[in-house]
């Protein structure tokens, strides 16, 4: 038996780590696929009434946001619900450009199916929202969706 | 490891790098789904000063007020019973008059005519309603609709609205259960600003 060593003299073999950046790989990979960039930097607070009969919005190409709430920055611009397009505040007056310019962006035979996704905070009066939708109507963009968040508990 | 010629080089830190990009995913990315109401507003009319003429018994009047509170029909009421107000409003009684009228309409996926009533939801709210309650609203006129949608979908098919996988009969059941719901046009109501 004097011919074999034993193993007591040798240090613990490690555990081979090679192989650990590939599943972090594999991890990263997963999340670059199944997430979506934040797109707007929100100015406005926005907090989504709940409802029960919920949609899941499709074909996220062919969507178009329109935020309204109270602006974050409260002492500079004051409490009254803003509406905010794209990257600025608007107006009322705005947004028949605003739905000119998301048609533009798209192709020409998808452009009867674009969503106006309302984004309204849950405190919002209606005035503001109807003044929306009245010139939404007016440029004849009719398909539109109010974002809401599922209500997870719905009290019977 | 000093037995072989080249040394290897350290991949130790490969980890630290993945899992700095990872990290940096995390934080900018939601990963919420969009989901909301979807609902197709009503063109603007042509003729300022045609006015629609819609019989007194078909309507369903839904008013809201600038302090959230609700008439159906002229008297107070709440949004849980509303869904079942407005399936009972819509429910099909030939010879009836305190419910809509009904109309004779021929379905050809069916082969047949269908009695379809002739009543519509007429949902007005004041300047002054707080989006919440006008959501809620939406949501139990909804629930209502689908509903309805279900009960005929287990009429015809003896499934669920969501369970048919054909879209040929969920074209045939939304043409059976319109959503018939008129909002109209803005004014105030009921004091708000």
């Amino acid at each position: 038996m004097a011919k074999f060593k034993t193993s007591k003299t040798k240090e613990e073999p490690r555990i081979n780590t090679a192989s650990l950046p590939d599943i972090i790989f594999i991890l990263l990979f997963f999340f670059m696929v199944s997430v979506s960039m934040r797109q707007n930097n929100l100015m406005v607070r926005i907090k989504l009434p709940q409802a029960t009969q919920v949609q899941k919005l499709e074909k996220k190409s062919l969507v178009s946001y329109i935020y309204i709430g109270q602006p974050i920055d409260r002492a500079l611009y004051g409490t009254n619900a803003r509406i905010q397009l794209n990257d600025s505040y608007a107006t009322v007056k705005d947004i028949p450009e605003f739905v000119a310019k998301a048609r533009q962006a798209r192709n020409e035979a998808v452009r009867s199916l674009i969503t106006f996704s309302l984004k309204v905070d849950q405190n919002t009066r209606m005035g503001i929202v109807t003044d929306v939708k009245q010139e939404l109507r007016k440029a004849n963009a009719l398909k539109i969706n109010y974002s809401c968040r599922k209500e997870l508990n719905p009290k019977q | 490891m000093a037995r072989r010629g080249a040394p290897e080089i350290n991949a130790g830190s490969m980890a630290d790098i993945a899992f700095l990009l990872l990290i940096f995913f995390l934080v900018t990315t939601t990963m919420n789904v969009d989901t909301g109401i979807t609902r197709i507003l009503p063109p603007l009319p042509k003729n300022k000063n045609e006015k629609v003429d819609v019989k007194e018994r078909n309507v369903l009047k839904v008013l809201i007020n600038s302090h959230d509170l609700m008439l159906v029909n002229g008297k107070p009421a709440t949004v849980k019973e509303l869904p079942d107000r407005i399936i009972d409003f819509m429910s099909i009684h030939p010879n009836n008059p305190a419910y809509p009228q009904v109309r004779e309409k021929f379905i050809p996926a069916l082969g047949r005519k269908v009695l379809m009533t002739k009543g519509l939801i007429s949902l007005k709210n004041d300047r002054g309603t707080s989006y919440k309650m006008y959501i809620k609203v939406q949501d139990a006129i909804a629930k209502a609709f689908n509903e309805m949608k279900d009960q005929a979908a287990m009429k015809y098919y003896g499934l669920k609205y969501d369970q048919l996988l054909d879209p040929e009969k969920k074209k045939v059941i939304n043409e059976l259960v319109p959503i018939r719901v008129s909002e109209a046009e803005p004014e105030n109501v009921g004091g708000g600003r």
